[in-house]
């Protein structure tokens, strides 16, 4: 018997004419345009922020101070924003130590315990929360979030303010980076459930199938198959997650305290984010200002690129596209 | 094979599903379920702890020893199976009620600042704490419509070109510009923000619609470009080649086969950029300021939008400042939701 070879059809060659190559030339400009602005708003924020940089040099992203000068010289001009570096690194860490567990369990409940009614309803209301601006977020965590968030702020305070992250200076605990990290953690659980669900629906049937064959229970097959096949997934999708926190203002802006000084304990009433500060200091801010504002959104935008890309660099690696 | 003589006719058959839960099972997790319930509450009064968080924290500890106590003969494994159902859902559940107490919240506080007066008038003669009768967010809605409009102009081309090089001119930028596209999804909006200030608004002397619309356009770009990409990419490859095979050029093949075979779904993809886009706060403080008269012109001096509209009357914090701030919030998540629920039905047209 001899085996009939399946003729697989040969790879279209298209000889380009010079319509086409004038095609080609408009269709590629036009996906250069993101690469070209993406440059720009980097070269753009260094330039105007390049005088900052040379008078502080390192001290910009170590000090801590952000007093505007009167001017005459007296009280000289110093920006730094050492401090709200560090509010913005921690806000965003709690908000992604809050999302992290929920849409690992969020994206477990729909791909595998959700019934399949309830599962379409739940994806839907997954989808539209991605679409909830931050703003609505904002306004929700300061009118309604924050009672309960003081409350639970007091609780953490009572049984663990021994340890020195939880502990306070004053008994105010509203517009703490706790509450801010909880508020931006339920906004960034749309992304990273999503990501973690997608990763999750790609684990090999069969290979669930045979834990369950080997008597293997529900929770026995997810944490043998499904968490490791998706684990560089979610931590991507974490990345993303946390890149969104790092670069959020207006929610922040709405729930923190902005105070000048390096602040680790959480349930304090002061913090710093890096986006906020430019919003809060633009309106009335001196030229001089300005530019050391532009010179923060330039770290900002240096900081936020890295995490993005390492993500993803991550979920581009783990979901080959189809 | 040997030839059946005589065919029974055969019931029809439907699947069976041994596995599914039968009544009396789920009469039983019903039942404990409602008691764990009714055991919470309890706790709850007798313990002071506080509130419907109090609640659902002694809900899941019971929740918890009902699992425990109901694998308590059986091994390990079964044990672990339970207790981590419980868990797993009750970490669902914890992700999924914010979301709702934001529907329900914006819903109940912004329903009662609704009034035909939000939509037929501008803040021009009234003070934020006039009653909700007076005043309202049109000139909100028509500049937050405006910016978005020239947004889109900008980006709908952009984000299609990107899309088609991926996936007809294949050129060897490929990687590159997927790459960027997605790192470029990632940029915080307040950067995108000052990006026009630093460059539009400082040159022009003016903040203006215009600078705003350039704003949301950096941010909306890398969502057309995903999108186009991902609908442009369900187009079958034989519709190509059938092209190519007419003798069509690979320029009349894209423009006259592909795009016209995935217009809903392009569609969608302007959809979903314009849902990403019009809350968007943080660009517009640096472009397009507020006002709080209605104003068309795209170029002449500050512009209000939804976002800023909902922003600045919070700032002020009044019992009706909020109010507006609350139903401003109402209709921006109103457009949204029928932004989402248009996007759906256009992107399932081309799956066929």
């Amino acid at each position: 018997m001899t085996t009939t070879e399946t003729p697989t059809p040969r790879e279209v060659t298209v000889i380009f004419n010079r319509e086409d190559r004038i095609f080609r030339g408009v269709v590629t400009g036009g996906a250069l345009t993101s690469l070209v602005v993406l440059g720009l708003i980097g070269l753009f924020l260094f330039m105007r922020g390049a005088q900052i940089f040379g008078d502080k040099g390192i001290r910009f992203i170590t000090g801590t101070n952000w007093t505007a000068g009167s001017g005459d010289g007296v009280i000289p001009d110093d920006f730094s924003i050492g401090a709200m570096l560090v509010g913005t690194i921690i806000v965003s860490l709690i908000a992604l130590v809050i999302a992290l567990p929920l849409s690992v369990g969020g994206a477990l409940y729909l791909e595998f315990y959700a019934p399949q009614k309830v599962r379409g309803i739940l994806v839907t209301l997954l989808d539209l929360a991605a679409s909830i601006p931050s703003l609505i977020f904002g306004l929700w965590g300061i009118q309604v979030f924050t009672s309960f968030g003081e409350r639970w702020a007091v609780l953490i305070n009572d049984w663990l303010g021994w340890i020195p992250i939880f502990s306070v200076e004053f008994d105010n605990f509203g517009r703490s980076p706790f509450i801010a990290g909880c508020v931006l953690g339920s906004l960034i659980v749309p992304i990273t459930t999503s990501v973690a669900r997608e990763v999750y629906s790609r684990t090999p049937r069969d290979l669930v199938d045979t834990c369950y064959a080997l008597g293997g229970s529900k929770w026995g097959a997810i944490r043998a198959v499904v968490i490791p096949y998706g684990k560089s997934g979610v931590i991507g999708g974490a990345m993303l997650g946390l890149g969104r926190a790092l670069g959020e203002t207006v929610a922040v802006y709405l729930l923190l305290n902005l105070v000048f000084r390096y602040n680790f304990r959480i349930l304090e009433s002061e913090g710093g984010n890096v986006a906020s500060l430019i919003a809060t200091k633009f309106g009335e801010a001196t030229e001089y200002e300005l530019k050391a504002l532009v010179a923060a959104g330039f770290v900002l935008f240096l900081l936020t690129l890295v995490v993005n890309m390492t993500a993803t660099t991550i979920v581009q690696k783990t979901t080959p596209r189809a | 094979m040997s030839a059946t003589t005589t065919q029974e006719p055969v019931a029809e058959v439907r699947p069976q599903t041994p596995w599914s839960a039968s009544r009396s099972v789920r009469a039983k997790s019903g039942g404990t379920l409602l008691l764990s319930g009714l055991l919470a509450a309890t706790i709850v009064l007798f313990t002071g702890a506080a509130g419907i968080d109090g609640w659902a924290v002694m809900f899941l500890g019971v929740s918890l020893l009902v699992a425990l106590l109901r694998t308590a003969r059986v091994g390990g494994k079964e044990r672990r199976d339970a207790v981590m159902r419980v868990v797993i859902t009750a970490a669902a559940v914890a992700s999924f009620t914010p979301w709702l107490s934001i529907f329900g919240s914006v819903l109940l506080k912004g329903w009662p600042g609704i009034h035909i007066n939000f939509f037929t008038q501008d803040m021009r003669t009234t003070v934020p704490d006039d009653f909700l009768e007076f005043g309202g967010a049109l000139h909100a809605i028509v500049g937050s419509i405006l910016m978005v409009t020239i947004a889109s102009v900008i980006t709908l081309p952009l984000g299609i070109l990107s899309g088609v090089y991926l996936t007809e001119v294949r050129g060897r930028l490929t990687f590159l510009v997927r790459f960027v596209v997605q790192s470029m999804s990632g940029v915080p909006s307040i950067v995108a923000g000052l990006f026009i200030y630093t460059t539009w608004v400082t040159a022009t002397e003016s903040f203006s619609a215009f600078a705003g619309a350039l704003a949301l356009a950096v941010l909306m770009l890398p969502t057309v470009a995903r999108t186009a990409e991902e609908v442009l990419k369900l187009v079958p490859e034989d519709l190509r080649a059938a092209g190519y095979a007419l003798g069509a050029r690979q320029w009349r093949t894209a423009l006259m086969v592909v795009i016209p075979t995935v217009r809903s779904g392009l569609t969608t993809a302007a959809i979903l950029g314009i849902a990403r886009v019009i809350g968007e706060t943080a660009p517009l403080l640096l472009t397009s300021l507020s006002n709080s008269a209605l104003r068309f012109h795209p170029f002449d001096g500050p512009i209000a939008s939804l976002p800023t509209y909902v922003f600045g009357y919070l700032q002020i914090g009044t019992e009706y400042a909020i109010a507006r701030a609350w139903s401003g919030s109402l209709v921006l998540l109103v457009i949204v939701f029928i932004l989402f629920t248009l996007a759906r039905r256009f992107g399932g047209k081309d799956k066929r």
